[in-house]
């Protein structure tokens, strides 16, 4: 026998209470590793961005596009080293619950501005070459079985072509994906000419540009030049970092942090309240054991530290169940091709693990303090009844 | 001449309770060599057991000294007394008090773990310890599981398991039947008679009182020496 015995019995001396509390806190901290799960991958874009990478946007709104000849004029900005374009395309395969986010882009410039992503099928050259090709993120080829060769029809519904239509075919000719999981592969891209030619409307627009500066120490003198070139003019910009415009975009759904936040805020305080109660009377129900310790010899930092412990133990063993079962869910979640081609790289991560371990020894110290605190100062005689 | 195991000097214990102060002694002095086995009886109120916190430094003194072996106990720290009890003092209540999620060896090995002694060292401890009051067959069992008599047993066990100088017993046999109390008893007897273990034992039992070597009557705040049994 040692000490941890001795708090590990101690802990499970009530074993139904010891469960429901163990439950409790597994609770909270699934809530917090799924809602953290989710907030990570839906931030993958803010995490993954490039520091010189800035884009471009039209001042009212990044839904509004812009002349297509601010392409051309963003390259001849000093401290440019690259500027690509590329415009929401939305789209559907087959029906419009099949929904598949594709890009149409200037290919060359596009993958210049993207370094990290490679193509794992087929080549760059393909994709540059042939005007009908997609180019598939492996995540969102995974979830349809896409596979270079096929020919796959999208329809759009925001876009028309000339004949009336809204569905443009394509050749699938290379699948792209990135080494960092956390990098996006669950879109498509296609030939910008392609889909311009084609419009029936809006013709000559880009909806984004995409700019690599030379290098990132630059990014403000380059926004700042960008967007005074186009001042007063009927299509104003916004020049912004790749972050901050990833970040912009997630905040479209809501402020996913806040809602984070206040959710787990939630649960946090009354599992603190819970568990910090039940601390307490636990330990007053053992004051006559207490005063037992103290009066074999046992000195009061080391009843303080044994109490402490318990509480640790607890939130450590509920905590690490809660963020072990919230781990297997997600990955489960993920194996679904629909999961894995909306949300790319969902699972738990090491960040949100060691946030929740954070909190963990937090939950375990709060709760805890006062118990042993009251049983380090506990008085023997006082605590036998026979003053 | 061989230094007492307790001197009590001018002992003096008060309490205060609202705007009453209640004495419980005044200026109480006595000694108790080694080896010694006093009985300690009176009536309720009388302050047996808080003599009994006082010789275990569980409680301190109003005024006065409390001397054991030579060194003043009253003045020590809450930490430096904890140290001072796991050394040289092993209690016995009179609810066994054991610890009910250990079983009886892990109850004895509780005070052995304030020691540097290793784990198969605090083993053969407790099974000496558990040997020597007749329960070894029982150590695995928990106090749940034990009579009244065994958990007192284990108790004992745990008081004498690291080797105190003192055993300091508050109604050790107040819970037990006739039999059982008087196995008990003839227990603490042979601790002090062949191990020499000094007991101070509080107790209402005049028959528990007959196995000590001598009585002491504490009534009003005063000691009364009753009668000296060998």
């Amino acid at each position: 026998m040692n000490g941890a015995t001795l708090v590990r019995k101690n802990l499970f001396r009530k074993k139904l209470r010891a469960i429901l509390l163990l439950f409790s806190i597994l609770i909270a901290f699934l809530i917090f590793a799924v809602l953290g799960a989710f907030n990570k991958t839906l931030n993958a874009g803010v995490e993954t961005a490039a520091a010189d990478r800035l884009v471009t946007v039209n001042k009212i709104n990044f839904t509004v596009s812009m002349p297509y000849a601010y392409w051309g004029r963003v390259a001849s900005v000093e401290g440019v080293k690259n500027v690509s374009q590329a415009n929401w395309f939305g789209g559907y395969y087959q029906e419009p619950r099949n929904f598949v986010q594709t890009f149409a882009v200037d290919p060359e410039t596009y993958m210049r501005a993207y370094p990290e992503l490679e193509f794992t099928q087929g080549s760059a050259e393909a994709f540059f070459n042939n005007r009908q090709c997609l180019a598939v993120g492996a995540d969102l080829a995974l979830q349809y079985e896409w596979n270079v060769g096929e020919r796959v029809p999208l329809n759009s519904n925001i876009w028309q072509q000339q004949d009336g239509t809204s569905d443009w075919d394509f050749d699938i000719c290379a699948i792209f994906d990135a080494e960092d999981d956390n990098v996006p592969a669950n879109y498509a891209l296609f030939h910008y000419e392609y889909f311009n030619e084609s419009l029936a409307f809006n013709r000559d627009q880009v909806g984004w540009l995409i700019i690599n500066t030379e290098d990132p120490s630059m990014n403000d003198a380059v926004s700042q030049r960008i967007d005074a070139m186009f001042a007063n003019s009927p299509a104003e910009t916004e020049t912004t970092t790749e972050a901050a415009f990833s970040k912009a975009f997630i905040e479209q759904l809501g402020n996913i942090g806040l809602i984070i936040t206040l959710v787990t805020g939630a649960a946090f305080a009354t599992i603190l309240m819970i568990v910090g109660t039940t601390m307490v009377m636990a330990i007053n129900e053992r004051t006559r054991e207490i005063a037992v310790m103290k009066t074999i010899g046992f000195p009061a930092p080391r009843i303080f530290r044994m109490v402490l412990s318990e509480s640790l133990l607890l939130s450590l063993i509920g905590g690490l169940l809660g963020i072990g079962l919230a781990a297997s869910l997600i990955w489960l979640m993920s194996q679904s091709p629909a999961v894995s081609g909306s949300l790319p790289g969902l699972s738990v991560g090491w960040r949100v693990t060691f946030i929740g371990i954070g909190f963990m020894i937090a939950l375990g110290l709060i709760t805890g303090l006062i118990p042993a605190w009251n049983a380090m100062r506990a008085n023997i005689a006082e605590a036998f009844g026979k003053v | 001449m061989t230094e007492p195991l307790y001197q009590l000097t001018d002992l003096s214990k008060r309490y205060t309770r609202g705007k009453e102060s209640i004495t419980i002694f005044e200026k109480l002095t006595m000694t108790i060599p080694a080896g010694d086995f006093i009985a300690i009886m009176g009536p309720s109120g009388s302050g047996k057991t808080t003599l009994l916190n006082l010789l275990g430094g569980i409680d301190a003194p109003s005024s006065g000294e409390v001397v054991f072996e030579g060194k003043r106990i009253d003045n020590m720290s809450q930490g430096a007394l904890a140290k001072w009890r796991a050394a040289n003092v092993g209690f016995i209540f009179q609810f066994y008090n054991l610890m009910p999620t250990l079983t009886a060896a892990q109850n004895v090995e509780l005070p052995l773990l304030l020691t540097k002694l290793g784990g198969k060292e605090r083993k053969q401890r407790v099974r000496t310890a558990l040997d020597i009051v007749g329960i070894a067959d029982r150590a695995g069992h928990r106090p749940t599981q034990l009579s009244g008599g065994q958990q007192q047993r284990v108790a004992i066990a745990r008081a004498i398991v690291a080797d105190p100088e003192v055993l300091l017993c508050d109604e050790p046999t107040g819970d037990l039947d006739r039999a059982t109390a008087d196995e008990v008893l003839a227990t603490l007897q042979l601790l002090n008679k062949e191990l020499g273990k000094a007991i101070v034992m509080v107790t209402h039992d005049p028959s528990a009182a007959k196995y000590a070597q001598r009585e002491l009557h504490l009534d009003k705040g005063r000691f009364v020496e009753k009668e000296l049994v060998t």
